[in-house]
């Protein structure tokens, strides 16, 4: 313990995904799984910005407390006091992203040709907005002083 | 008795909808909390990306990303989100009336435009009008997830990488509190310039694992799909706090017009009671 009563350098260290906030404060050393390799990061550590492949970061906060975080990949940045890591929320790979876009094109086709489209909600819906819009009507007319 | 039936119908068919109103407007009120707790939550995201971003401009990469370089526009894409559901005072037709302006000033500026629409009130709206849809996706719910707009997002970069497209657009509303909503057009590419951190002078660059264009490729991606995903939760909270204040003044409504009926209702009961006592009392007098 004898070292621990000097001041250890210390990082800022921020971890969000695009959903929410993971984790944030200051911390002794990070660990990462860089895309091409493991990264053990320190304070004053060179400016650097890397992909992050889907694994584990860990934080270590003291000596004897650090923790864990599972990402599904995201982006790493360092700047000399700062450390921000970007999560992904899901994992992503580009012919995933590729489905992804194929789908939403599809729907729309489909969409746009096929006119039937779903009566139960929509006409309960549309019931209830009648009901509003003639109310809304019936108020104006008594303010006309009908 | 036969007088004022119906009036009396009629006050509770009123009550009935007064009490659907007021139910939908309890529900909205405990969503709108919810979904404004997830707006806040994905602040974060979007304000770190954004202080990368801010950094790598004043880094000095030899690699330059195509999403900074601003082209002569000649075709833009829009990227617009909508509720997927009504009953929510003007939140969407006020949208439609600003994204049509929009349309209108490009139709004149001979720009032409592709629409990808988020919510099924967009793209009910714009599949009947002559305009270029090129995708969509709706029925994402209160809490979406990022994943679920990524393929949108990916026709429209797609789009601007080829070439189709000049510019990239988001059209949502912002909620600036629970009584307003503002409809609001921002431009995701090319990515605006911003200003610059004095913190970090100097002549310095970044070292890049594994190279520059496949991080900016990376990071750039993330920051639109961050941006829309946070129109997309920030429109879902605009549309709740809609409704809550729409049903709150129909229920009002309703409550009023029930007073009303119920004073006609009244005062049509005394006069009968007092006109069946008249005509007795005179007819006692006659005899």
């Amino acid at each position: 313990m004898g070292k621990g009563e000097e001041m250890t350098m210390t990082v800022h260290v921020d971890i969000v995904s695009a959903e929410k906030e993971i984790f944030s404060g200051s911390v002794e050393m990070i660990f990462a799984p860089g895309e091409l390799g493991e990264l053990g990061i320190s304070p004053r550590h060179a400016p650097l910005i890397t992909k992050l492949n889907p694994g584990e970061v860990r934080v270590k906060v003291s000596a004897t407390e650090s923790y864990p975080f599972y990402i599904s990949g995201g982006l790493l940045e360092i700047q000399p006091h700062l450390v921000t890591i970007l999560a992904d929320t899901a994992v992503r790979a580009k012919d995933i992203d590729e489905v992804a876009a194929l789908d939403a094109k599809v729907k729309a086709e489909e969409a746009l040709s096929d006119k039937s489209g779903k009566i139960d909600y929509a006409t309960a819906q549309a019931q209830l907005q009648q009901a509003v819009m003639q109310l809304r009507t019936l108020d104006r007319f008594r303010k006309r002083g009908g | 008795m036969a007088v004022g039936k119906e009036i009396r119908t009629k006050i509770a068919s009123i009550k009935n909808t007064q009490k659907i109103t007021r139910a939908m407007e309890m529900v909205a009120a405990s969503k709108m909390r919810k979904t404004k707790d997830r707006m806040q939550a994905t602040r974060p995201y979007s304000k770190k990306i954004g202080q990368i971003i801010k950094h790598l401009a004043q880094a000095n990469p030899e690699y330059k990303h195509p999403y900074l370089i601003t082209r002569e526009v000649k075709r833009v894409g829009v990227i617009l989100i909508s509720s997927d559901r009504g009953l929510c005072g003007g939140l969407n037709s006020n949208l439609f009336r600003k994204t049509l302006s929009e349309l209108g000033q490009w139709n004149n500026a001979n720009v032409e435009v592709d629409i990808c629409t988020i919510g099924t009130k967009a793209f009910g709206f714009f599949s009947n009008l002559k305009v270029n849809l090129i995708g969509q996706v709706s029925k994402l719910g209160d809490a979406p997830h990022l994943h679920d707009i990524v393929g949108i997002i990916k026709i429209m970069l797609d789009a601007y990488e080829s070439g189709k497209i000049d510019q990239l657009f988001v059209i949502s509303n912002e909620f600036v509190n629970t009584m307003t909503q503002k409809p609001t057009i921002e431009q995701l590419l090319p990515v605006a310039a911003c200003e610059l951190d004095e913190n970090l002078g100097g002549h310095w660059d970044y070292i890049y694992e594994p190279d520059a264009k496949e991080v900016l490729d990376h990071l750039l991606t993330r920051f639109i799909e961050s941006k829309v995903y946070q129109g997309l939760v920030e429109n879902n909270a605009c549309e709740q706090a809609a409704r809550m204040v729409a049903m709150k003044s129909a229920s009002d409504n309703a409550g009023n017009l029930i007073g009303e009926l119920q004073l006609i209702y009244n005062k049509a009961r005394q006069a009968a009671i007092t006109q069946e006592i008249s005509e007795i009392v005179a007819g006692a007098a006659a005899v």
